[in-house]
């Protein structure tokens, strides 16, 4: 994906036990973190057709 | 050439002759310059109509999943690369296949001779190493080697991976080739110019699929685009439906693309999808050490575990 022109960071994988609540919770505010400082994804967003 | 020709008619003649096949899966001269077409063979007197030479780019892989008959199939390297892929995946069984094995040197890139003239081109002939083009009103000569497909030019498989009779004896394989310069050039990118090439790059697909189509690794019954419940795709020419078919095909060919280059070779448009799925070869490479259909007889490493798998992108 990020060879494909997605920003670094905006795709992430983690292995999150059902055991590790508090691995979840860092791993979920880590992301949102990262997320937030890259902006809104416009990047899959269709827009509307242009009619001239 | 013409010997490599004599050679498969002979095999298939006489393996037909045997009923050792039902039909044999070859290539006969096609209806316009450098577009010879598959063709399949049930009876022993039409294997005349076989040929070989550079212009036999498809892939025959592709027409042999699902199939139940015992077959005859003419195969280059990435061919037979395909067979062997198929053969893992259980498309087709190793004892139903007869491989008449053909060493390739490339097979010439039509859209490079056709856009090097202003007229149109009516025949293309080859003699040791040499193409002659000829139009209405020009006749010129190339080294083959400058007409190439850009997938063959970096090709290091030629010859057939598992053949059951060779058409000649084995050509040498290209040494020393840079097979991922392409590659290298767009992660050198940032990501802004790695997104802003690939919609560059799509910006004329039509969404026909013939790159689908010619693929052998594309036999799925219904295809993701394809399918309506759920959709996973919009059918739409919308850039981002473009797109997501294209990457995500790629992913579908992920360890088990050859590069045969049958998917750019059949675009009406001329798109080089290569982009993608050779992006995901050259990781398949580096991470695994993994090249696709070199042996029937290994797993593919998206099937399998090992311990040293690399884990990086896990946090």
């Amino acid at each position: 994906m990020e060879h494909m022109g997605i920003e670094p960071g905006r795709l992430q994988f983690s292995w999150v036990s059902s055991a590790e609540s508090t691995k979840f919770v860092k791993v979920v505010n880590e992301v949102s973190e990262t997320i937030k400082k890259l902006g809104p994804n416009d990047r899959f967003v269709k827009k509307e057709i242009k009619v001239a | 050439m013409l010997a490599y020709t004599d050679r498969i008619k002979e095999i298939a003649r006489a393996l037909l002759t045997d009923c050792r096949v039902e039909l044999v899966i070859g290539f006969r001269k096609g209806t316009v310059p450098m577009m010879n077409e598959p063709c399949f063979i049930n009876s022993p007197d039409e294997a005349d109509q076989l040929v070989w030479d550079s212009n036999c780019g498809i892939n025959l892989a592709n027409y042999l999943a699902n199939r139940t008959e015992k077959i005859g199939i003419v195969a280059k390297g990435c061919d037979s690369r395909n067979i062997a892929t198929h053969i893992i995946e259980n498309k087709i069984g190793r004892d139903q296949l007869f491989i008449i094995g053909v060493p390739c040197q490339g097979m010439i890139d039509r859209r490079k001779v056709n856009a090097m003239f202003d007229g149109e081109v009516r025949e293309v002939v080859e003699s040791d190493g040499l193409v002659t083009v000829r139009g209405a009103d020009f006749e010129k000569s190339f080294e083959k080697s400058e007409l190439l497909q850009q997938n063959c030019s970096v090709c290091t498989h030629r010859n057939p991976v598992i053949f059951d009779e060779m058409a000649a004896d084995p050509v040498d394989e290209q040494q020393g080739v840079d097979r991922y310069a392409d590659v290298r050039e767009i992660e050198a990118m940032d990501p802004q110019q790695r997104w802003d090439a690939f919609e560059k790059l799509l910006a004329p697909c039509i969404r026909c699929y013939a790159c689908r189509n010619a693929c052998p690794l594309c036999y799925c019954p219904t295809c993701f685009v394809d399918e309506a419940r759920p959709q996973w795709v919009g059918k739409s020419q919308n850039p981002v439906d473009v797109r997501t078919f294209h990457f995500l095909r790629a992913y579908h060919c992920a360890g088990r693309c050859t590069d045969c280059g049958a998917c750019e070779r059949a675009c009406p448009v001329g798109i080089n999808m290569r982009v993608f799925t050779k992006k995901l070869e050259k990781d398949c490479f580096e991470s695994f050490g993994w090249e696709a259909g070199l042996s029937p007889d290994v797993r593919p490493p998206l099937d399998t575990y090992r311990p040293e798998d690399p884990d990086d992108f896990i946090k």
